[in-house]
């Protein structure tokens, strides 16, 4: 019988799709009350530029490190799809166009949900079941302005200022590739970038890097506010929240790239 | 005064509360009873409006609690104090913070005036010299100090409070009771409180409720109790006669 229930393919896929229908409501419903606690951002600068602090700053060493290699990989996969086909001197437009448009923004958006949504989610999660999040309510405090408002706008704020980081360093680990590796003199490479270069890649990475901000912390905070069952439930949400926001990340950069381009 | 009618919850098809019907008036000093997992917290969380009722009616001060706009609910917890089961201080804040916070964030910004009020509210649950301590250097015992000032310094009108000597060791049990009845005798406060340790009944409460299958099974004084020929009620006292 149990067998049966639970491989009814109809039952299970409507179970399913129900509980991403309500969850996907409590998440719209969660942005719009962070949303509404803005105007008090003023008052709440403090809990603000901690989070900045916290989400920004923090995560810079990180995001170098994953620029560098993205960049250095990329010019190697561009030399190999060239070899024979295409002069290596358009290298250096191939690989900036890329890492501008796509790699910079998803793969910094990418390790962002690892580091911060999943960090937010342990960390939210930890205070809702040692009673912490019920302690600020009875205090008259809401969780979604001192807790989710700071750090969804934060990580809006954040994501493309680290998105530029990676961006140059990316470019730069591209052009440590392409020099010594492919012979490609400085000049050659530099003249590639500027002669496609448009103003509308960089600036669509960075567009689309405040969404995959606001997604990470919003996904972040609700998984970890949801949290129960202790200990083991915190662990459970904070790799929920990393997968979740990983995949919205790259659900709302096809969404982007449809009504960018 | 808190009403409360005919008030039921579930979760999925856990019954938790199955028909409560509580009137507390100002100044009373109520005892609620109960096995584990009866809904004790469950219905406390109804009191302040963190779970909403299936059914039933909940008011506080005439204010419906279910019905009430988030301000309202808001300005309202903050004349309600409330020590949780595990003290729940932010872990992320020194003492003086836990303390301060509510104050804080309702808009008292004068350090000095704040610090005062730390001092003396701790003072009021015997700790003193721990302001810059962090909370996981505190035993089991403070924590609960801690939350129970950071609870009245926000000069509460009602105090709930949620298990205050479950898992504390007897020595420091004797310490919190004892506390918690000087401070209902010091501070005109309403208090509710929670718990399954009948000899905190017996030295606090002038009224205890024993909540039994999400009903109320008994409603009377601690003496009414500790005399009553019902089976079940015999059961749960006779732990703490032997
Ligand atoms: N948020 C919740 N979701 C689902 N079940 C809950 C929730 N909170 C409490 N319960 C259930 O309600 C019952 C009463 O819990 P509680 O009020 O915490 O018991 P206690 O009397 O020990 O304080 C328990 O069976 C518990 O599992
Ligand atoms: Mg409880």
């Amino acid at each position: 019988m149990l067998m049966a229930k639970n491989r009814n393919p109809i039952r299970y896929f409507g179970r399913k799709i129900a509980n991403f229908l309500r969850e996907f409501g409590e998440i719209s419903r969660l942005l719009g009350r962070t949303f509404s606690f803005i105007p008090r951002l003023g008052r709440d600068r403090i809990l603000l530029f901690n989070q900045m602090e916290h989400i920004g700053t923090n995560s810079l060493p990180l995001v170098i490190v994953i620029g560098f290699f993205t960049g250095m990989v990329s010019a190697w996969q561009a030399a190999y799809q060239f070899k024979g086909l295409i002069t290596f001197s358009l290298i250096g437009s191939a690989v900036s166009r890329a890492i501008f448009i796509e790699l910079g923004p998803v793969l910094t958006a990418i390790v962002i949900a690892g580091r911060v949504g999943a960090s937010i989610a342990a960390e939210l999660g930890t205070m809702q079941v040692t009673e912490q999040i019920d302690a600020l309510e009875s205090l008259g405090i809401s969780p979604v302005r001192y807790l989710s408002t700071p750090r969804v706008l934060a990580a809006t704020m954040m994501m493309p200022i680290l998105t530029i980081f990676a961006n140059i360093i990316a470019l730069f680990g591209a052009f440590i590739v392409a020099n010594f590796f492919l012979d490609i003199s400085h000049k050659v490479f530099f003249d590639s970038v500027k002669r496609f270069f448009h103003l509308k890649d960089i600036f669509s990475g960075l567009f689309k890097s405040v969404f995959f901000g606001g997604v990470t912390a919003l996904i972040g905070v609700h998984v970890g506010l949801k949290t129960g069952g202790g200990a083991e439930g915190v662990g459970k949400s904070s790799i929920r929240a990393f997968v979740l926001s990983a995949a919205m990340v790259l659900i709302l950069d096809y969404i982007l790239w449809t009504i960018i381009f | 005064m808190i009403e409360i009618t005919d008030l039921r919850k579930s979760f999925d098809s856990n019954d938790v509360l199955r028909g409560i019907d509580i009137t507390i008036h100002d100044g009373e000093t109520v005892a609620i009873i109960g096995e584990s997992g009866c809904g004790k917290s469950v219905l406390l969380k109804h009191i302040i409006g963190l779970m909403h009722p299936d059914s039933g009616t909940v008011t506080v001060d005439g204010i419906s609690i279910p019905d009430a706009k988030e301000e309202v609910l808001y300005a309202l917890r903050r004349r309600i104090g409330f020590l949780f089961q595990s003290a729940a201080l932010f872990d992320s804040m020194t003492v003086y913070e836990n303390v301060v916070l509510g104050l804080w964030e309702a808009g008292e910004r004068d350090e000095d005036k704040l610090r005062e009020i730390a001092t003396e509210k701790l003072g009021l649950v015997g700790l003193r010299g721990i302001l810059d301590s962090k909370p996981s250097s505190l035993s089991g015992g403070m924590k609960k100090r801690v939350g129970l000032a950071r609870a009245l310094a926000m000069q509460p009108q009602y105090m709930f409070y949620d298990e205050p000597t479950t898992g504390l060791d007897p020595v420091t049990s004797d310490q919190i009771d004892f506390l918690i009845l000087s401070l209902t005798e010091r501070l005109s406060t309403t208090n509710l409180i929670v718990t399954h340790d009948l000899f905190t009944v017996n030295r606090i409460a002038k009224r205890v409720i024993y909540l039994n299958k999400g009903l109320i099974f008994f409603d009377g004084t601690p003496q009414e109790l500790m005399q009553s020929s019902d089976r079940q009620v015999m059961q749960f006292v006779e732990r703490f006669v032997r």
